[in-house]
């Protein structure tokens, strides 16, 4: 009784240490990932536009538009006219808060005559858009309109503000949503315009 | 007493007219008229199609339960497609290409969705690993005593 007792004992508690240790780690893995994830999440949380989609017409060609301009409605536009150079395009809407956030970085940019800047109206009754360019200032070479929202569709815009640059031979070439930055521009922008610039 | 309850009300009024005026200087275009579907099964199929598409603005809403402009607007685009005789397939290819996968609830299977779809098979499996080889490793070993002093 006394004697055999305990000598199987370390036999059988040392498999299940190897066991426990086994599934500790494991478990120990899991939960890093997890934190990891949290960790990846809290550094994602502040940054601008993270809910934004990516676009899947980047690298790919501008979808045609013809668009009456806010400034001689009885005069349509097309994307072929502007054609030969980059150009970025800036949607916008009365409507729309942010719009008038971006709106001095927008203008700043675009009054250093870098590239060409046209401002995509959308889904804006005209009086109101004007009036908004009247009060804040208009840096746009020029705006087209979109009231319906219907060509809007075909760029894969589904708001305000929203940012695309169009290389010389209409390839999408980058897109922001949300509210730009000058970091952005700097960032962002600049590089991929002198891409585009250089691809050609 | 009365002075306050006076100026109260005052208040109410105030934010009343305020949010009565507000939607007029900052409202987007957007047109009033309900869908309209030539019959009852154009319709099931236009609900069917609509809440296996997701809202591309609000997230986690399919574009059948979201109230966002956008939704409103793509819900007419999807409608006008139907109409223009095109398959629940080709819809989906048409907002694909605009929108991206996203907007598909259930996303097609390609090497970029492998993770996605076999993800939590793969879970599993590890799972199913590790509880067997637990179990291998259990019955190796003699029985473990009653009193080996754990206390899990």
């Amino acid at each position: 009784m006394n004697t055999p007792g305990p000598a199987p004992a370390p036999a059988p508690g040392r498999m299940p240490t190897g066991n426990y240790l086994f599934v500790g780690v494991i478990i120990f893995l899991f939960f890093l990932g997890l934190m990891g994830l949290l960790y990846y999440g809290v550094q994602q949380s502040d940054r601008a536009g993270r809910d934004a989609l990516p676009s899947p017409l980047i690298g790919k060609p501008a979808p045609e538009f013809d668009l009456p301009l806010l400034h001689q409605p009885e005069q349509r536009f097309t994307l072929a006219e502007l054609r030969g150079e980059p150009f970025v395009m800036n949607v916008w809407g009365s409507w729309c808060p942010e719009c008038r956030v971006e709106h001095p970085v927008i203008a700043r940019f675009a009054l250093t005559k870098r590239v060409r800047f046209i401002g995509y109206n959308l889904k804006d009754p005209r009086e109101d858009a004007l009036r908004w360019l009247e009060q804040y200032g208009n840096p746009y070479l020029m705006v087209v309109v979109d009231e319906s929202g219907r060509t809007a569709i075909d760029f894969g815009i589904y708001g305000a503000p929203e940012t695309f640059l169009v290389d010389a031979d209409g390839i999408i070439r980058w897109k922001h949503v949300g509210v730009v930055t000058d970091e952005i521009i700097a960032n962002e922008l600049i590089p991929a315009l002198e891409l585009a610039e250089a691809g050609r | 007493m009365r002075v306050s309850a006076t100026r109260r009300c005052l208040a109410v009024a105030l934010c009343v007219l305020a949010m009565l005026l507000a939607p007029q200087a900052f409202a987007q275009v957007s047109d009033p008229t309900p869908l309209q579907f030539s019959d009852g099964a154009e319709e099931d199929r236009f609900h069917r199609l609509a809440a296996e598409l997701r809202c591309v603005m609000c997230q986690n809403q399919s574009l059948a339960d979201s109230d966002a402009q956008i939704a409103h607007d793509l819900r007419r685009e999807v409608l006008a497609l139907m109409q223009a005789g095109r398959s629940d397939r080709e819809i989906k290819d048409f907002l694909v290409q605009r929108y991206g996968e996203f907007v598909l609830y259930r996303p097609v299977v390609s090497p970029a969705t492998w993770l996605l779809w076999f993800g939590p098979a793969l879970l599993l499996l590890a799972g199913a690993v590790v509880v067997w080889r637990i179990i291998v490793r259990g019955n190796a070993a003699e029985p473990v005593p009653r009193d080996d002093g754990q206390e899990w």
